[in-house]
Order: C-alpha cells, then structure tokens, then sequence
C-alpha cells in the first residue's frame, strides 16, 4: 500500500521533469539546426582562406584571422555601401513615418467628404505587389533622372500604404476628449497631431519603423534596379557581386560581408527582443 | 514663419475658439485634411497608382524601353500561355508555393507548440533563437546555405556524407535546386509565421483544454480537436500570406542560382527581372507581372474573407 503511494509519486514527480528535460533538449537540438547557418557566417567570417577551404570541413577555428575583414573592404567600395544602407533604409524609414501618420491622422480624426471612399482606395492598394509595378515605377524614376541617386531610391517608398493602413487604426482608437481639449485652448490642427496625438503612438510609431527598416535594409530587388552604379548600390545588393555561377566562391570575404550586414539589425533586435517581435506580430497580423 | 504664426495667434476671432464647424464637411477642414494627405497621397499616385494603370497599358504593347511602340493586343498574354519556356515560370512557382507554404506553417506551428510549453526552460532564448533568421536577408541567408551546402568543402554535406547521404552539387541538380531555394525561403521566414501562430495559441481559453483532459482526451485529441479548430482561422490567414510571399521568390534563386540549372528555378519574378531589366522586353515582362498582379489580387480577397471573418468573430 505504502509501497504503492510512494511510487506513484515519485511517477507523478519525475513524469513533469523527464518531460520537460525532453522539451528542452528537443529545442536545443533545433535551436542548433536553425542557428547554424548564422554560426556559420560568424565563425568563416573569422577564418583564414587555408582553413575555409580544407577538407574535411570543421566549425570551430583552428587559427583567427581579421584579414577577411580587411579584404572585403578592397574587394568593395564597403564603406560606402554600408552608409548607403544607412541612407536608404533610414531615409524610407523618417519619410513613411512623417507622411503616413500626417495621412492617418486625417483618415482617422478629421472629416471631410469622400474619406470613407480614400479609406477603401489606399487599402485595396495593398494588394499589388510591388514585383508587379517595377517597370512603371523605374521608368518613371528614371524620367526623372533620379535613377543612382537617393531620391530615386527613397522617394517611391516614402509613404506607403500599409503605413497608413496601420497607424490610422492606433489612431482611431485614441479617445476623442484628449484632442478636443487642446482644440479648446486654441492649438492648430497641426499642433493637436504633432504634441497631443503622436506621443500617444509611439508604440505604433516604434513598430512602424522597425519594420520599414529591416524590409529595407534587406531589400534585394530594388536596389539592383535602381541603381546602375556600384557606388550606389546597398549592402544587400553589394555582396551579390562576390559570388557568381564560377569556381572557388570567396566565402571568407562573403561571410565578412554578411556579418556585417547582418549586426546592426542584430544589435537592434538583441536591445529590443520582445518589442521586436511583438512588432512583427502586430505587422504581421494587419497586413 | 514665426512671426505669421505668432498673428495668427493673436488675431483668432474669440468665435472660433473651440467652436470649429464639424460633420457637414464645409471647405476648411476638407483643405486641413488635404494639407494632412497631400505628400503621401503624391507618392501613392505617382508610385503605386499610376504604375498600375502603366503596367496594363504597356502589357498590350511591344515596348522596349526606347524609340517607338505598338499597340500589340493580347499577343504579350498569348505568347506567356503558349510559350513552354515561359509558361513553365507559372508552373515553377507554383511548385515553389506548393512547397514553401506547407513546410513553412509545419515547422511554424511545431516551433509555435514547442514554445507555449509554459514549463519550458529558457523559451525566451529559443524564442530568440527562433526568430532570429527573420531579420537576416535572403541573401545573406542564401549565402550561409551556399557554404554549407558547397560540394566540396560545405560543412552540412560533410556531415550528410558522413551518415551515407550524398546530395552532390544540390544548386546543380535540376531535381535539387529548387527544393534547395525552397529550403532557405522556409529557413528566413518560419520564424515570422511562428510567432503569429504563438499569438494564436495565447487566445485559445484554457478551459477548453481543461474539459478536453476531463474527458479523457489524450496530447494528440486535443491538439486535433481543440488546437487546430480554434487555430483554423489563424492557420488560413498564415497559409494564404505564405502563398503571396512564395509567389513573389526572387532574391535567394537571383544570388544561388539565377533561375538555372535549365530554368528549372525560374521564377515568375525572376522572369520578369530578366525580360524587364536585362533583354528589355518591355511588354511581356509587364504582361507577366500582370499575371502575377492577378494571382496576388484573388489571394489577397480570399484573404480580406478570412480577417473580416475573424474580426466578426473577435466583436460577436
């Protein structure tokens, strides 16, 4: 009897644990397997050629090296690749964060004719692709002169309507007494939006920006058509210049490369992890 | 401009104060409005808008990009469905789709199960972990899986020998290079879809899991009969997202294998980067991304069904 009750608790005690012990080391084995390819990157980028290329093939480093590092930056203009990206992924992200929440806050707290109309216009716009306007959209930059040149590049994605699409529902949901009240005292349209409103979504402002970007910032497509130049070019698109369909790939300068382009957005999401998610989750959900 | 504003201020009639005409929609607040809409209504009009109505008009013409064009009728969209070589792009991505999705919501919807393990040890590292491919580019990732997968010298198909499987030079293989491309697309995006399922799991009343155990019901049951019902909405959601993103596969087939070997990873993006940018036939690469433009238009009202639905469902 007691013999009895002592081994079904110990079974009820230990059952918990094996099966915990087992969840985890399931999502060890796979967290291995789904990082490995960035362990990859980090570990060859520190690598002598010698090593990269000797078989059989191991993972840790036999000897340091930084001269990948150093290649990288005479194989390409890097340097300036790197503030490119910075340019065009954070120029996109200022310019749709200014004009897509001035456009929400009219879609959301003003009325005017016709706004239910502008609604339905900007979101069914939503649905194309933006694959399937490249041509029109390069020709158009391209009248202009803008192709190689920031504004070209920017200047097509400065607003956009997803951006609208999302702040306006953060908007809407933002009670109607905080913004009369200053009305009430006299503040401008323009004043209401800027101090009263937009300090109430910064989480959405926050979110908005995260994603706008990382999409660019890893954006591939674009930058090939846009620019020409290889001065002009990104970091995404730079490094497709290492490889190509013949021989002896330069994968120590290539996972340099990669490395680099892959920490700043590490960085920001290692600072901001649950917020990082949450946002692609929220961005996720709505588009 | 400091000093208009400070009349402006100054010179307010004592009526207008709080006293703005609202509803009826009389001029001024349609101009206030306006001034409000204006840059992002600009660029929508000149870069998303314009284009579209461009697009369909060079579609039924045989633009190259300089001198004279013809009006051509429907021969763009002839020559796609009548063209094996082009045609076959269509089919090539809807392989890719037929692959990616799946793939992609299994090993989602597994990581999502694993991670809603509340007595799981370390799950905000692993849902680090997890999500971490995400943030990385296509084309980086393509990157890392060229190495690894490298005929000669790749780790991943060392070890793959090493227990008896020789892939060879998968990006070579016509039978392996699109799973290959396929592989790396599910490796950068699960981690996005994962975490909407593990929103999705977060809403499931923990009751109903409660009565299922009462019942009898054992993991499996109550995963097919509690799980996947309530997640269905969600999982549809997912699914038809997945396919739009698989239907527009460009950056990892351009760095790994630039559509070859023999077409076989031509996409229709791919396509209509090389007809478009590089052989500047104008109009079959518009034609062809107004297939596409169709494909993702019928996808996303299937989906605009789905979210209404689930929004009904969340206020009802």
């Amino acid at each position: 009897m007691s013999a009895v009750t002592v081994r079904s608790a110990a079974r009820t005690s230990a059952r918990p644990v094996v099966g915990r012990a087992l969840a985890f080391l399931i999502a060890l084995a796979l967290a291995f397997a789904v990082l490995l390819p960035v362990l990859i990157i980090a570990v060859t980028a520190f690598k002598p050629p010698a090593e990269i290329n000797a078989f059989p093939p191991g993972l840790v480093p036999t000897s340091w090296t930084l001269g990948n590092f150093t290649r990288i930056f005479t194989d390409l203009p890097f340097a300036r690749l790197l503030g490119n990206s910075f340019l065009f992924a954070g120029g996109v992200t200022a310019c749709a964060l200014v004009f897509d929440s001035l456009a929400a806050y009219a879609l959301a707290r003003l009325d005017f004719r016709g706004r239910g109309l502008l609604l339905v216009v900007i979101v069914s716009s939503l649905m194309i692709p933006f694959q399937a306007t490249l041509i029109p959209v390069y020709q158009l930059v391209a009248h202009l002169g803008w192709v190689n040149t920031f504004q070209g590049m920017i200047a097509p994605r400065a607003a956009d309507a997803f951006g609208i699409f999302l702040l306006r529902q953060f908007f809407v949901s933002l009670p109607r007494d905080l913004d009369n009240a200053a009305r009430i005292d006299g503040a401008s349209e323009f004043r209401v939006f800027w101090s009263i409103v937009l300090p109430n979504v910064k989480p959405a402002l926050l979110t908005l920006g995260i994603f706008t970007f990382v999409n660019n910032w890893n954006d591939l497509l674009w930058p090939l058509i846009f620019t020409t130049d290889p001065e002009m070019g990104t970091i995404t698109s730079g490094l497709t210049l290492l490889t190509g369909p013949s021989g002896i790939l330069p994968y120590g300068t290539m996972m340099a490369g990669s490395l680099i382009a892959v920490l700043p957005l590490g960085l920001l999401f290692l600072a901001l992890q649950g917020r990082f998610i949450e946002s692609v989750a929220t961005t996720g959900l709505k588009g | 401009m400091s000093a208009t504003a400070q009349t402006r201020r100054t010179y307010r009639a004592p009526g207008q104060l709080g006293g703005r005409p609202r509803g009826r929609g009389g001029p001024r607040p349609a101009r206030l409005a306006l001034a409000f809409l204006l840059p992002a209504l600009l660029i929508l009009a000149a870069f998303v808008f314009w284009p579209v109505i461009s697009a369909l008009r060079l579609s039924f013409t045989d633009s190259s990009g300089f001198g004279a064009e013809h009006f051509v009728g429907l021969a763009n969209y002839v020559e796609i469905f009548t063209t094996p070589r082009i045609l076959r792009t269509l089919g090539v991505t809807t392989m890719y789709a037929a692959m990616f999705t799946p793939l992609t919501i299994a090993a989602a919807l597994a990581l999502a199960l694993l991670l809603n393990r509340r007595t799981l040890w370390g799950r905000g590292f692993f849902r680090t972990a997890f999500f971490l491919p995400f943030i990385i580019s296509m084309a980086v990732a393509a990157f890392a899986w060229e190495f690894l997968l490298d005929p000669q010298i790749g780790l991943l198909n060392y070890w793959l020998q090493s227990i008896g499987i020789h892939l060879g030079n998968v990006l070579q293989d016509p039978n392996l290079a699109l799973p290959t491309v396929v592989l790396v697309a599910v490796w950068k995006s699960f981690g996005f879809y994962m975490v909407i399922f593990i929103a999705g799991l977060q809403d499931i009343p923990g009751e109903l899991y409660e009565a299922a155990t009462i019942d009898g019901a054992n993991a499996w049951q109550r995963f097919t009969n509690v799980t996947l019902p309530q997640l269905s909405t969600t999982l549809a959601f997912v699914a038809i997202f997945a396919l739009i993103a698989a239907f527009q596969a460009f950056d990892q087939i351009y760095v790994l294998t630039g559509g070859g070997p023999y077409r076989s990873t031509q996409t229709v993006v791919m396509e209509i980067y090389q007809e478009g940018f590089k052989k500047l036939d104008i109009g079959l690469a518009s034609a062809l991304s107004y297939v596409l433009l169709v494909i993702t238009l019928v996808l996303s009202l299937i989906q605009f069904r789905f979210f209404n639905r689930r929004e009904e469902a969340i206020a009802g």
